[in-house]
C-alpha cells in the first residue's frame, strides 16, 4: 500500500517541488525588480540634486556667496548674479499665493457647505480641470488676452487711482507694460488656486460631522461654523495645501515665461518687467554659449531646487500630519 | 432683548456677506475656466483645418501645419510612457505589497510627492546634464527621458494608492490555494486594481503632453520632418512656445490652434480618467 502511493507521488512530488523552487525563484525576482525600482525613485531626486550641483560648480566656486546677492546678469562681461531673478520668483509667488488663498477657501466653504448637492462634483471637477491645463495655455492667454486687457484698462486706472498717494505711487508706477510682476503674480494666482481649492476641499471633508453638528446645534450661523470650527480643526491641512501651491508657483515656468518681460532688474513697481529663475532659464539655455553662462543658469536652477525642496517637504509634512489625525 | 436681537441680526448680517463672498470665489473660479477655454475655442477654432494635420511647421510668414510638431509629440510621449510606466508600477507595487510598513516605502513616498510637484524645467536641466551634455547634442530620446521622469511619480502614487484599496481578503484567498506572492499580485491586486492604474497612466499622459519646460533644452525644436530620435525633434508644446513669442501672424494663429489641440487632448483624457474613476466608485 505504502510502497504503491511512494510510487504514486514521488514524480508527483518532484515536479511539485521544482514548482515551488522555480515559484519561489520568479517571486524573488519579482521582488527585487519592485524594489529596485522603488529605489530608483530616491536615486531620481538624488542624480537631480548631484547633477545640478555638478553643473552649478563653475559659477559657484567663481562667484561665491556673492552669486545670490548680485543683481547684475551680465553675458557680455560674463559677471552672473541671481538676486533679481530670485526676487522675481518669491514677489510672483507671495502675491500669486496672497490672492490665490482667500479665492481658494471660500471656494471650497461653497463646495462643502452652501452649494446644491446635485451641483457639487460638477464644480469641483471643473475647479479640478482648471489644474490639468498645461501652463503654456496659460501663458499663451496671458500674452495675447489677459495682459493686453491689464494693459488697455486696469493698469492704467490703478496708476491714476495712486498717484498721489506716497509708497502705493511708486508699487504702482506706470507705464502700463501689460506684461510684468503683477501681470505673472495673477496668472501664476490662477493656476495655483485649483490646487489650493482641492486640497482644502479634501480637508475640510475630513472634519467630523459630530463637531459641526454640535454647533449647529448651539444655533451657530453657517459662517462662524467655518470660522471657529471647520477652519481650525483643518489649519495644518491648509497650510499643507497653501505651501503646495507655493511650490507649483515657486517652479512654474511656461505661463510666467510669457508674460514676466524677461527683464533682469529688480523695480519697485509691480508694473515693470521681471524675471523669475525658472524663466531666466527657459529664455536664455539654449542660446547661453560659454560655460560660465551655463552654468549659471544651472546654478539658478539648484537654487530653485533647493527653496522648493523646502517648502514642499514642509507642505507634505503637514499633509502627513492631518492625514494621520484622521487616520487615529 | 433688543441686544439679543441686534446681535443676532449683526451675525446674520455677517454670515450673508460672508457666504456671498463664497459664492462669488465659486464665480470667479469658474468664469476665469470659461474665459480661457472661451479665448482659446474662439482663437484656435478659426485655425483650424486640414493642412494643420497634414502640413509641416512653415518658415516665418508662410501658411503651413504642425504636423511635424504633432508626431513629435506622440512619439516622445509614447516613449516616455513606455520606459515610465513600468519603473512607476513596479515601485508602486513595492510600497503597497511587498514593502507596505517597510521603512524604505515611507521614505520613497516622500520622496515621490517631491518629485510629483518639483518644478519640470529642473527634470530639463537634470537630463541636459545627463544625457545632452555628454552626448554633445540636443535629441528626442533625451526628451523622452525627461518626460519619462515626469510620468514615474504620478504613477508610483496612483499605483500604490490603488493597490492599498484592493482588500487583504481577496489576497489571502489567493494566498490560501497556494499561490506565490507574485503570481496574487499579478492576478488578483493588479486585476482588482486595473482602472485605477489605468488612470494614473492617463493622468500621465495628460501631464506630459502639455509639457514645455523640460522639452526646452532637450529635445529642443525642429522646423522639419525628423523620425530621427537620436537628433532634435519638434513638439507641439515647444513649437507653439516659439510661434506664439514670434511677431508673424501665421506663426501665432498656428500657435493658438496647437493649444487647443493640446487642451482638448488633455481635457479629454482627465475626463476619461476620471469617468474610470468614477465607474469604480459606484461599484
Amino acid at each position: 500500500m505504502s510502497a504503491v502511493s511512494e510510487a504514486a507521488t514521488s514524480p508527483a512530488m518532484r515536479t511539485r517541488e521544482a514548482t515551488v523552487r522555480r515559484f519561489a525563484f520568479t517571486d524573488m525576482v519579482f521582488r527585487a525588480a519592485t524594489r529596485a525600482s522603488a529605489i530608483l525613485v530616491l536615486v531620481l531626486l538624488g542624480g537631480v540634486a548631484i547633477s545640478l550641483i555638478a553643473g552649478s560648480w563653475e559659477a559657484l566656486s567663481k562667484f561665491g556667496i556673492s552669486f545670490l546677492t548680485t543683481e547684475s546678469w551680465n553675458p557680455v562681461t560674463e559677471n552672473f548674479g541671481a538676486l533679481a531673478p530670485i526676487y522675481g520668483t518669491i514677489v510672483t509667488s507671495a502675491i500669486a499665493i496672497i490672492i490665490a488663498v482667500p479665492i481658494g477657501i471660500g471656494i471650497a466653504v461653497f463646495l462643502t457647505e452652501l452649494c446644491p448637492r446635485p451641483l457639487r462634483r460638477p464644480i469641483g471637477i471643473a475647479v479640478e480641470l482648471l489644474a490639468g491645463i498645461p501652463s503654456i495655455i496659460y501663458g499663451i492667454w496671458g500674452l495675447f488676452v489677459f495682459a493686453p486687457f491689464l494693459q488697455t484698462t486696469i493698469q492704467p486706472f490703478i496708476i491714476w487711482l495712486f498717484k498721489g498717494i506716497p509708497g502705493l505711487n511708486s508699487l504702482f508706477a506706470g507705464p502700463p507694460y501689460g506684461i510684468g510682476l503683477l501681470t505673472s503674480s495673477l496668472i501664476l494666482a490662477i493656476m495655483v488656486l485649483p490646487f489650493i481649492t482641492s486640497i482644502t476641499k479634501d480637508v475640510f471633508d475630513t472634519v467630523p460631522a459630530v463637531l459641526k453638528e454640535s454647533a449647529y446645534g448651539i444655533g451657530c450661523t453657517t459662517w462662524e461654523v467655518t470660522r471657529r470650527v471647520t477652519i481650525p480643526y483643518t489649519r495644518v491641512g491648509i497650510m499643507g495645501g497653501v505651501m503646495l501651491g507655493l511650490g507649483r508657483a515657486l517652479g512654474e515656468t511656461m505661463a510666467v515665461t510669457f508674460v514676466i518681460g524677461n527683464a533682469h532688474r529688480i523695480s519697485a513697481s509691480l508694473f515693470a518687467p521681471g524675471t523669475t529663475i525658472s524663466a531666466t532659464i527657459a529664455n536664455e539655455f539654449t542660446e547661453a554659449d560659454g560655460a560660465i553662462y551655463t552654468s549659471s543658469l544651472v546654478a539658478l536652477g539648484l537654487i530653485l531646487f533647493i527653496i522648493t525642496f523646502i517648502i514642499l517637504a514642509l507642505a507634505r509634512y503637514m499633509l502627513l500630519r492631518i492625514d494621520s489625525r484622521t487616520g487615529a | 432683548m433688543s441686544t439679543a436681537q441686534s446681535l443676532h441680526q449683526s451675525r446674520k448680517r455677517k454670515n450673508a456677506v460672508m457666504m456671498a463672498l463664497c459664492v462669488i470665489a465659486a464665480g470667479i473660479g469658474l468664469a476665469w475656466l470659461a474665459l480661457i477655454l472661451g479665448a482659446l475655442l474662439y482663437k484656435g477654432l478659426s485655425g483650424v483645418s486640414l493642412a494643420v494635420f497634414t502640413q509641416m511647421t512653415p518658415p516665418p510668414g508662410d501658411a503651413g501645419g504642425l504636423l511635424n510638431a504633432i508626431y513629435g509629440s506622440i512619439v516622445m510621449t509614447i516613449i516616455g510612457i513606455v520606459v515610465g510606466t513600468p519603473i512607476g508600477v513596479l515601485a508602486g507595487t513595492y510600497m503597497a505589497e511587498y514593502g507596505r510598513f517597510s521603512k524604505l516605502t515611507t521614505v520613497v513616498r516622500f520622496i515621490n510627492d517631491i518629485l510629483l510637484s518639483a518644478p519640470s524645467i529642473i527634470v530639463g536641466l537634470f537630463v541636459y546634464e545627463l544625457m545632452v551634455r555628454p552626448m554633445g547634442h540636443f535629441s528626442a530620446i533625451a526628451g523622452a527621458v525627461a518626460l519619462s521622469i515626469l510620468v514615474i511619480p504620478v504613477v508610483v502614487r496612483t499605483t500604490e494608492d490603488m493597490l492599498n484599496l484592493v482588500p487583504n481578503a481577496l489576497r489571502e484567498a489567493g494566498t490560501a490555494i497556494g499561490a506565490p506572492r507574485w503570481v496574487v499580485i499579478r492576478s488578483v491586486a493588479y486585476r482588482a486594481a486595473l482602472s485605477g492604474i489605468v488612470t494614473g497612466i492617463l493622468l500621465a499622459i495628460a501631464r506630459i503632453s502639455g509639457e514645455t519646460a523640460p522639452l526646452l533644452f532637450t529635445a529642443l525644436n525642429n522646423q522639419f520632418w525628423s523620425s530621427n530620435l537620436n537628433a532634435p525633434m519638434a513638439s507641439l508644446p515647444v513649437t507653439i512656445f516659439q510661434f506664439a513669442l514670434s511677431p508673424y501672424e501665421e506663426w501665432q494663429q498656428l500657435a493658438w490652434t496647437g493649444a487647443l489641440i493640446i487642451t482638448l487632448t488633455v481635457l479629454g483624457l482627465s475626463i476619461i480618467a476620471r469617468s474610470l474613476t468614477g465607474r469604480r466608485e459606484d461599484r
